[in-house]
């Protein structure tokens, strides 16, 4: 499996942030620096990491089943993630997740067919005191009204 | 710019670079004051340094307000492995918001911060554990670190005394758990989130099984002013036992949410009125939580309070990580328990069989409940359940879930009467409108 040069430096960096004999101790980061790439821990990923940090594939996948971030399948070009947790929920996040679901057609988890977006409901983001909160992507926005989700995501779709 | 104007009732100390110009970069640091406290702690001995943090009342600032110089204190002088310093910036306690600024804003105060822990301690190696949806937060203090250590501020021997110490940050990828010390550890050694058993304390054996000092980013971050300016100059902005100045998180129901700094002590219904705006149209207060979801709900009539930690521990509630969650009139107190405990039984990791099947009986049963299907002897079973995981499990996930739901139901069981017999939640109709698309 090959990486962009940028993620494999990335990798190297990570190696040598541990004490010796302790580099999989990257085995987290890289799972998710390597989706941010590929879009998804495919099981031929999970063999290359767990082959580069000498696990084995079902440790690998042990890990990928715990965090949140972590997905074997991809999601849109665009992953709406929307908090609806307490301080966002007092400010319209469940609303605002709902308006979502209607405006792009789909549920929670799912892609557009044209796979340009998708929609998750998420738990606390850290921007409780601005919310809604919602994050594109890695892209945070704050105070969010159904109004501005839907002005983002045209001129998202306009890029297509 | 930060996310919100600040408040003239504001005590600067850890956001006085908040709203500089390139108040990330070293060079806006270094011309307000920066590094000044390790090049002070530099020519000092551990003891010493360790005395300061004491004497300035500093408390983690993650939540369970632990004395940071005791911890301190905790890590064996001598020790035949490599000690660590680990800060978590894994911030994921709902109606908090405050680490993500400080380290946006100000990276390089929680790298000296570190720094002068690493020294007290016997450290050489620190890492900054970053939640993975803060990945424009872990640019920022990649460069930072690389920029302090451009300049001799980290590295093999800072600015020439001999003393090595690197910053590594590392990316968790989203689970609240990691935000426990020990699963923090874990995850930070590349496995699952899940705690460990204590003893040996992170002190005596944290990271790679070396003696370990782990807080919170706003621990850190306090220390290089505790340094400069004194550790009793900063114990006197507070209350006694309860050092400086916190970041308080404002959000829920007020015309001014936002982040503000603000003296330990700080009246509560202050703190909502003048510092946060107040309740939008003209609405009453109903309740306060009071330090993050953890934290067991404070009614209106409780809330003329010092935020302290002493304060909020004797009105049997906590201060925790300084989310202040302030609701309404409007509010229902049902749907409010019910999303926090959908968030607890989420983020549950599962070991510990109380807080794995508690959480998930709970989540069914306030489900049930706020859509009208509960039974009067269930407000009872809430409460029952919730007894049963509290103290039963080896992370506080399962008490930080089980307080808050029964400080509901037992400051708030009207409104879970008022939802029996199929009776629709009383707010329903009260909550805002969304038009369609």
């Amino acid at each position: 499996m090959t990486f962009s040069p940028e993620l494999e430096a990335r990798f190297e960096k990570l190696l040598k942030s541990y004490p010796e004999g302790r580099e999989s101790s990257a085995l987290v980061p890289m799972l998710l620096y390597a989706q941010d790439e590929i879009g998804a821990v495919t099981p031929e990923l999970v063999e290359e990491v767990a082959r580069r940090l000498r696990l084995t594939p079902a440790a690998v996948e042990s890990v990928v089943s715990y965090y949140s971030m972590l997905r074997k399948h991809p999601v849109g070009k665009y992953h709406i993630q929307i908090c609806t947790n307490i301080s966002c929920q007092l400010t319209g996040g469940e609303e605002l997740f709902e308006h979502a679901c209607r405006k792009l057609g789909i549920g929670n988890r799912e892609v557009t067919p044209d796979g340009l977006f998708s929609i998750e409901e998420v738990e606390c983001l850290g921007a409780c005191s601005w919310a809604p909160a919602i994050e594109v992507n890695y892209d945070y926005h704050h105070k969010v009204t159904p109004e501005a989700l839907d002005r983002l995501i045209d001129s998202l779709r306009k890029l297509h | 710019m930060p996310y919100n104007e600040p408040s003239p009732l504001e005590v600067k100390v850890l956001t006085r670079r908040f709203g500089l110009a390139d108040s990330a970069s070293l060079d806006t640091y270094l011309a307000t004051g920066g590094y000044e406290a390790l090049k002070k702690a530099l020519g000092m001995t551990p003891g010493e340094i360790i005395e300061e943090v004491k004497l300035s009342n500093l408390r983690g600032r993650g939540g369970a307000g632990f004395p940071a110089g005791t911890k301190w204190g905790f890590v064996p002088r001598d020790s035949a492995r490599p000690k660590y310093v680990v800060a978590n910036g894994d911030e994921g306690e709902p109606g908090t918001c405050k680490d993500r600024l400080l380290m946006e804003y100000d990276p390089h105060q929680l790298i000296e911060g570190m720094a002068i822990a690493g020294l007290a301690v016997g450290a050489h190696a620190g890492y900054i554990y970053v939640r993975g949806e803060f990945r424009y937060i872990i640019r920022i203090l990649e460069r930072a670190v690389e920029e302090a250590r451009g300049r001799g501020y980290l590295g093999g021997n800072i600015l020439g005394s001999g003393f090595g110490f690197e910053v590594y940050v590392q990316s968790g990828a989203g689970s609240y758990e990691c935000g426990e010390e020990s699963a923090l550890l874990e995850s930070l050694e590349g496995r699952r989130g899940v705690p460990r058993i204590r003893p040996p304390f992170p002190a005596v054996s944290g990271a790679f099984q070396s003696p370990t000092v782990l807080n919170n980013i706003e621990t850190y971050s306090a220390v290089p002013a505790i340094i400069r300016e004194g550790g009793a100059a900063f114990a006197a902005l507070g209350t006694p036992r309860n050092g400086g100045t916190r970041l308080f998180c404002l959000s829920g129901h007020l015309n001014k949410p936002g982040v503000y700094e603000l003296p330990m002590g700080f009246n509560l219904l202050r703190m909502i009125h003048e510092v946060g705006g107040g309740i939008p149209g003209g609405k009453r207060l109903k309740a306060v939580i009071p330090g993050g979801s953890s934290c067991p709900v404070l009614k209106a009539e409780e809330c003329d309070i010092a935020m302290d930690f002493d304060s909020l521990a004797k009105a049997k509630s906590m201060l925790g990580s300084g989310g202040v969650v302030v609701m309404d009139e409007d509010t229902c107190m049902v749907q409010a328990a019910r999303r926090i405990m959908e968030f607890y039984a989420h983020e549950s990791c599962g070991w510990c069989v109380p807080c794995r099947e508690g959480t998930n009986w709970l989540r069914r049963l306030l489900r049930r409940f706020h859509a009208g299907e509960g039974s009067r002897s269930d407000i009872d079973l809430i409460g029952d359940v919730a007894r049963n995981i509290l103290g039963r499990t080896f992370c506080p996930l399962g008490d930080a879930a089980a307080m808050p739901t029964i400080a509901f139901v037992e400051k708030f069981r009207d409104e879970f009467e008022a939802h029996l017999e199929g009776r629709p939640c009383p707010f329903e109709g009260r909550r805002r409108e969304v038009p369609a698309p």
